[in-house]
């Protein structure tokens, strides 16, 4: 065999190699899009509760909250990330991290010091790269976050936004993910979630403007709303880590059927080009063979004379 | 056909009941109410503890709550909880040995869980 046809026959074998995990890889986010889908949808009740209760009393009564309220001037923000925790999803990682620093440089514009928070190990490595500054972290859940996740990642969110600003607290409290519009499209979004605005909340949860009850609150208004905005904090970032984790299964999904469909078209040129090699490596062979046998003819045919 | 209200049970992540009922008795922060078809609009903070729903077929379904809140209006009436378990799902044992092991680790909070789901079963 030729030396040439062996380097093709390699490179074939081990783009085939190559070829065969990248589609098992694109299977298996193909079925967790629909499982995160799933979750999602599970979800969207409780929010859609939850935003609910949360307009009936902050509409049908006058209680002012730390977290309902807009500070005039306000001085800091926290940002939180929601990135994946693996790589191999096409540009996924990479354009929430963009639009997170597009939102960090707006708010910075306004003139408010922005801490930022991040999910996910790829965001913590852009950071810790650049060294730059981390408030906090959270890694290892993002493919298929639970609650509990959301809850951890809400806690010291909520803290911040309840301390003073001058003793390290924020004043608003924006979230970057990445939205799973569809199979083929998942757009990086910036939602301000604190201080809340009951109009876009109502909008996010697709709710319908209804004329709510005057409710009776029990025990308080004011109890009832400090009890139900953090759950309401927690409620929408664990949309979003959900929203962000179906996002990635699908670009991760997309990245890889890119991936496979490369692998096919190199190992259909690396064949032809192969074929191309042997058939050259024959007919140099023959016609050494030919040439060969025809010069020792015309020897032959010169010694019987 | 006596008056209903239609019931929602809902957890962080899934919906656990729904169904009509004629009664509803749960366990707010000032004490238990008992709602039933045409009650006032109410929103309220819900306390760990079992919540009983007797539905229209005459038949009762308990479930654990571990805090939450409870929301009515037209009928409609809504108890949202971070967790929440029908009776019937709950593992006894299971929970049985959850209580011996955040009594002996002191961890209230595992306690008060696995109280809430055994006196819910208690109650169903």
């Amino acid at each position: 065999m030729g030396a040439q046809l062996r380097v093709y026959k390699r490179r074939i074998r081990s783009v085939t190699a190559t070829k065969k995990i990248t589609k098992a890889m694109e299977m298996i986010a193909a079925s967790r899009i629909v499982k995160a889908q799933r979750k999602v949808a599970a979800s969207a009740p409780y929010a859609a509760e939850l935003t609910r209760a949360v307009t009936a009393v902050a509409t049908g009564s006058n209680t002012k909250h730390p977290l309902t309220t807009e500070v005039e001037a306000p001085a800091r923000a926290a940002v939180l990330l929601v990135t994946s925790d693996r790589g191999l999803a096409g540009g996924y990682s990479a354009n929430a991290i963009k639009a997170a620093e597009r939102l960090t440089a707006r708010l910075r514009g306004e003139g408010k010091e922005v801490d930022t928070f991040i999910v996910g190990r790829k965001g913590v490595a852009y950071f810790g790269f650049r060294e730059r500054k981390v408030a906090d972290s959270w890694t290892g859940f993002t493919d298929s976050p639970e609650y509990a996740d959301a809850k951890k990642v809400a806690a010291p969110l909520i803290e911040a936004v309840r301390k003073d600003t001058a003793e390290g607290g924020v004043d608003e409290l924006h979230i970057v993910f990445t939205e799973f519009v569809s199979m083929m499209t998942q757009t990086p979004v910036d939602n301000r979630m604190l201080p809340l605005s009951l109009e876009k909340a109502k909008e996010e949860t697709g709710g319908k403007s209804e004329i709510l009850p005057l409710f009776d609150f029990e025990p308080s208004a004011e109890d009832v709303l400090d009890a139900l905005l953090p759950r309401y904090v927690e409620s929408r970032i664990y949309n979003a880590l959900l929203q962000a984790a179906a996002s990635e299964h699908a670009a991760r999904r997309r990245a890889m059927k890119s991936a496979t469909d490369n692998a096919g078209d190199l190992i259909t040129n690396l064949t032809r080009l192969a074929n191309a090699a042997r058939q050259a490596d024959i007919t140099q062979e023959i016609s050494e063979i030919v040439g060969g046998s025809a010069a020792l003819a015309d020897a032959t045919a010169g010694s019987d004379k | 056909m006596a008056a209903e209200l239609h019931v929602e049970l809902v957890a962080a992540d899934r919906s656990v009941w729904s169904g009509e009922a004629t009664l509803v008795v749960a366990r707010t922060t000032s004490g238990d109410i008992g709602v039933m078809p045409g009650h006032q609009p109410l929103l309220g903070v819900l306390e760990s503890g079992p919540v009983t729903i007797r539905t229209s077929e005459g038949q009762t379904v308990v479930a654990a709550v571990h805090g939450g809140f409870i929301s009515f209006a037209d009928d409609k009436l809504s108890l949202l909880a971070e967790i929440a378990e029908l009776a019937d799902e709950i593992d006894v044992q299971r929970a049985e040995r959850a209580l011996e092991r955040a009594k002996s680790a002191a961890d209230a909070s595992a306690e008060r869980r696995a109280d809430v789901r055994l006196r819910a079963v208690a109650v169903g």
